[in-house]
């Protein structure tokens, strides 16, 4: 059974959310959601999502071919203002795909380069990352494992809090924070490595670890019983299809790659 | 004030409910004469978020106007972008500006990079926090955002204070004390009574509250008994005397959303980015800005085709 790498990273980020119960799942971006939506549909059906828009749903909206939001299965009215009252009750696992993650687990999405006050590159701004990263569980995921998302420095802007020992607020410690997977097109790591060290859990079918040390600005960890990431099973592929009736996902990732990696 | 006599001359000009006695107040003035409140130097909120439900009229009456040095608070997008680019707009407080389809907003963007604004850069919910705080007339109001981030280092009159009841530090999210909003409602009444009819009102009830003077534009003008119906009457997100002046604008939140009403118009979106990436504001503003919200929308391919775009799918 042939996939590709986009519906690998997708079932491989929706494991993330399996066994959580009731929390609120958020992926931002296409394919985040869609892994999101896959848990729901497989491995936790008790999740908790929204519609991206204001209401919670009792099953997962397409990502693709939706003509309206009418007709939906809305479960509650959930605006925006009342979504931070969920985030602040850590009732909430977020998947999120930072510009920037550094040895710290700390990310940036807010500006690249130059000064604070005239960076060379201004992207969103903080968001809701400082939040996000303080209240509630988080995950990543990088559509391409490069030396510029995984930086050798701190992160240009630190928009999310980390395992940096530097940083922590007095009367926290590192059991307060939660920073779960990071996915990537090469490998799903974690930060379980000493001292919170990031740390390759499984290689992606035919890369090398090689490959990811030497995308990675940083040293990591390579945990004991490192895997290959599970292929998808053709249970998990026709409900990507049905969640991505339009395969928009196969427009995510440059060339839309395989799943497996050729050998050469 | 200069906008005061002109109320006293609507309470006069009309008398919408037929009463005896006093006539009832009369909120309804023109888009110049509501965003005169403004003076330069102020700080105003924006409500909408990103494309979604801006009060994009007033916003363009504002750039119309000689007013200048504002500090700006909104979640932001064009409306944040355009009043950077037209210069008049000393810092920005913001936790994004961003067109949502099109993540980077041009105009922000630019001011960023040439380092043409000062920042104060917080977290979305920290945002709602000095609203609340601002409303509810607390100097601040504690709370762990940003802990940890450079929302701490890079404001540094942020300040982290001791609980009374525990031993960790705290962000004192000061009060973002609002001198004029300018919200986009869906439907409102000449007594300034708003309905957002939209699936998700935002943060636009705190940006009312967080302000000595609201001005809202509204897609449609109502009367009152409009309101009666209890499922409208639950749409209204606050009090009519947070309202200071209505202002009757249909498609007056283009090019952002008012749904249910129209989607955003991702073209002229891409057409804005274009005209600033090409002629800067002064390319934009002599395309499209015209002299008038009329002149305006008949820049941009006028009412009807405003009012029939389609509402976005999440």
């Amino acid at each position: 059974m042939t996939f590709s790498l986009a519906e690998l990273m997708v079932c491989a980020a929706s494991r993330s959310f399996e066994n959580e119960g009731e929390v609120l799942a958020t992926g931002i971006g296409l394919l985040p959601r869609l892994a999101a939506s896959l848990a729901m549909r497989t491995s936790n059906p008790d999740m908790m999502m929204t519609d991206s828009q204001s209401f919670m749903l009792a099953t997962p909206n397409p990502v693709s071919g939706m003509a309206s939001h009418s007709g939906q299965a809305n479960e509650n009215w959930m605006g925006f203002a009342r979504i931070f009252d969920n985030v602040w009750s850590g009732a909430r696992h977020a998947l999120v795909g930072p510009s920037q993650i550094d040895r710290f687990g700390q990310t940036n999405i807010a500006a690249l380069g130059g000064s604070y006050e005239a960076p060379k590159v201004q992207l969103l701004g903080v968001r809701g990352f400082p939040g996000n990263s303080i209240s509630h569980a988080n995950s990543f995921f990088v559509p391409k494992h490069s030396t510029r998302v995984f930086v050798t420095g701190e992160c240009d802007v630190v928009c999310s809090i980390g395992y940096n020992p530097d940083r922590l607020p007095r009367g926290y410690t590192f059991d307060d924070i939660d920073i779960r997977r990071v996915i990537t097109d090469l490998c799903v790591m974690d930060f379980n490595g000493p001292n919170k060290q990031m740390r390759v859990v499984s290689l992606h079918p035919g890369v090398p670890l090689s490959e990811v040390l030497e995308n990675t600005g940083f040293e990591v960890a390579v945990a004991p019983n490192m895997t290959e990431t599970p292929a998808p099973s053709a249970e998990q592929l026709a409900l990507i299809t049905e969640l991505d009736p339009l395969n928009v996902r196969s427009k995510q990732l440059k060339d839309n790659p395989p799943g497996v990696r050729n050998p050469n | 004030m200069g906008d005061a006599g002109a109320e006293a001359d609507f309470d006069t000009a009309f008398n919408l409910t037929g009463m005896i006695g006093n006539a009832r107040m009369n909120k309804c003035v023109s888009a110049a004469d509501a965003v005169s409140v403004i003076e330069s130097g102020m700080t105003i909120g924006i409500g909408g978020w990103g494309p979604r439900r801006k009060p994009m009229a007033l916003v363009r009456e504002l750039l119309r106007s000689d007013v200048r040095d504002l500090t700006v608070v909104a979640y932001g997008g064009a409306d944040v972008g355009l009043l950077c680019a037209a210069g008049k707009v000393r810092k920005v407080v913001y936790a994004f500006v961003s067109l949502d389809f099109m993540p980077l907003e041009p105009g922000f963007r630019k001011a960023r990079e040439t380092g043409s604004v000062d920042v104060r850069e917080i977290d979305e919910g920290m945002m709602l926090l000095g609203l609340r705080a601002a409303a509810w007339g607390s100097p601040y109001i504690p709370t762990r955002i940003g802990l940890g981030t450079d929302v701490i280092t890079r404001n540094p009159d942020l300040q982290l204070v001791d609980s009374p009841y525990d031993d960790k530090e705290w962000v004192a999210m000061p009060a973002l004390n609002l001198d004029v909003s300018l919200l986009h409602a869906t439907r409102g009444d000449a007594r300034g009574v708003c309905e957002i009819a939209s699936p998700d009102h935002y943060m636009d009830d705190w940006f009312a509250r967080a302000a000595n003077k609201t001005v809202v534009s509204v897609d449609e003008l109502v009367p009152s008994d409009y309101f009666h119906n209890a499922d409208v009457a639950r749409r209204v997100y606050w009090e009519r005397n947070l309202t200071s002046h209505i202002v009757h604008i249909p498609g007056g939140a283009h090019p952002s959303s008012s749904d249910p009403l129209y989607g955003y118009d991702m073209k002229h979106y891409k057409e804005y980015a274009a005209a600033l990436a090409e002629g800067g504001y002064d390319g934009w503003s002599e395309a499209y800005l015209g002299d008038s919200e009329s002149s305006y929308q008949r820049n941009v391919g006028g009412l009807e085709a405003i009012q029939t775009l389609p509402l976005p799918v999440y």
